[in-house]
């Protein structure tokens, strides 16, 4: 199976949401792939089924994007492969992965909070973050970038001694992204990832994530925006009628 | 290993002590309480001297209360909850590492500034050191309770009202053996060793049952 698989069956009883997707075909570049495997996922919030019967599969290299109308899910799809919603059936389980480790310990997530405290400057909250989260391997072993390094690939090294709470949004979106580059991880989940950049820091961000893909990463992004990234595929979650 | 751990304990450390810190919160009510107690119960040395104890370990206990509520919440409000439940580090001993912070920042105060108290409430000064004493080894416990009773309440709004009927009620054989050992110096048949030594039994058990439980807490709270 040398390809980029979505799977999707249409949830058959009237649930709220049905799942339509489609299959591409890629080669696959990297001698060890990893993969993320979703089986029949169902999610429930606040006791109401939001999506169910959803499957996929995105092997190393490839990016998913995620669309559909505010409230049917993407951001709930995202929180269960994250591991912070637990799913109401189905399996998740990444292939090739570290052993051991649920797949939330694969994921870089990107949401929209930002995971900064205002008393601490830049480079203490980066610091910090670099230190804490575990890394996880990516097949092609891309070399991990400092603290330093990544503010200054984002612009923003001037403030690194500024306490974060000065920073503009943009900038706080900024410092934040910078997360996922100090921490190697295969799988980045991004929520609304452009959200507050501007179109300059939205460039610096597909570069990013064409780098990410390049070094064998998974990217699955739930947005509006179009993204310019090569092997993209696309899921569109529906609001069943 | 230990790289995760000093990271986060100084990230604790450090939010504590700056702007919006809760480190001084406690302890200045804690000598708010201490202080205004000499005026309301008037200036009968021998009373004070009696209820001193009592007075000072009420204090701590409420104080400690006080800054408990944001434990966790702060770190759930901006995000940061979530990559640290994702972040592949053991929950139980990210949430001891917490308590431990927390009571470096807000508890550890509490028992330096007690001795100074003490002179408001007319304490021996023998009775000053088992006070001393008996608060060093009572006040992680208090932490440690209140960080269930803080995972319990991460997800509400204003949890801190909640977060003290739930541990109070666990805090009060902290307080009686507490108290029991301060006041055995100066009450002289009473042994001040068999309820210290249930004291630091009591900080043990809440050094185990304490991180379990609110690891426990906290993984259920992500949704």
């Amino acid at each position: 199976m040398d390809c980029l698989l979505i799977e999707v069956r249409r949830a058959c009883d009237a649930e709220k949401t049905r799942v339509v997707g489609r299959l591409v075909r890629f080669p696959k570049p990297f001698r060890i792939a990893m993969r993320l495997v979703a089986d029949t996922l169902a999610c429930d919030r606040g006791g109401r089924r939001v999506f169910s019967d959803l499957s996929l599969s995105l092997a190393s290299g490839h990016a998913l994007v995620v669309r559909g109308p505010n409230g049917v899910g993407k951001s709930s799809l995202l929180r269960v492969i994250a591991g912070l919603v637990q799913p109401a059936a189905g399996q998740l389980a990444v292939e090739n992965g570290l052993p051991e480790h649920s797949v939330g310990e694969h994921c870089h997530y990107f949401g929209h909070q930002d995971a900064l405290k205002p008393a601490m400057t830049v480079l203490e909250n980066l610091t910090f973050w670099t230190r804490f989260v575990q890394p996880a391997p990516l097949p092609g072993e891309p070399a991990s970038v400092t603290p330093e390094a990544a503010l200054d690939h984002l612009g923003i090294l001037h403030t690194a001694h500024l306490p974060a709470a000065y920073l503009s949004a943009g900038q706080r979106r900024r410092l934040s992204l910078a997360r996922l580059m100090v921490t190697l991880r295969p799988i980045w989940l991004l929520d609304e990832p452009t959200s507050a950049l501007d179109s300059a820091s939205e460039a610096t961000l597909t570069g990013l994530m064409r780098d990410h893909l390049a070094a064998g990463g998974m990217i699955l992004a739930a947005t509006h925006q179009d993204l310019d990234l090569p092997d993209v595929a696309s899921l569109r979650l529906e609001r069943a009628a | 290993m230990s790289g995760w751990i000093g990271a986060l304990f100084l990230r604790e450390l450090r939010l504590s002590v700056r702007v919006g810190g809760g480190a001084l919160i406690g302890v200045l009510f804690f000598l708010a309480v201490i202080t205004v107690i000499p005026f309301g119960v008037g200036p009968d040395l021998n009373l004070l001297a009696l209820i001193g104890p009592a007075v000072l370990w009420i204090g701590a206990l409420l104080a400690t209360l006080l800054g408990l509520d944001r434990l966790f919440q702060a770190d759930r409000d901006d995000g940061s909850l979530d990559l640290m439940l994702m972040a592949g580090r053991p929950l139980e001993l990210l949430v001891l590492v917490k308590c431990a912070a927390h009571w470096l920042g807000t508890g550890l105060p509490l028992v330096l500034a007690a001795p100074v108290l003490s002179i408001f409430l007319n304490l021996e000064p023998l009775a000053v050191g088992a006070l001393t004493l008996t608060l060093l080894a009572g006040t992680p416990a208090l932490t440690l309770i209140g960080a269930i009773g803080a995972a319990l309440t991460v997800s509400l709004r204003r949890g801190g009202l909640l977060l003290a009927v739930l541990v109070i009620p666990f805090s009060i054989p902290v307080l009686i053996f507490g108290v029991s050992a301060a006041g055995a110096v100066t009450r002289e048949p009473a042994p001040f060793l068999t309820p210290f030594l249930f004291l630091c039994a009591l900080s043990l058990i809440a050094l185990v049952v304490g991180p379990v439980a609110s690891a426990l807490a906290l993984r259920f709270s992500s949704d």
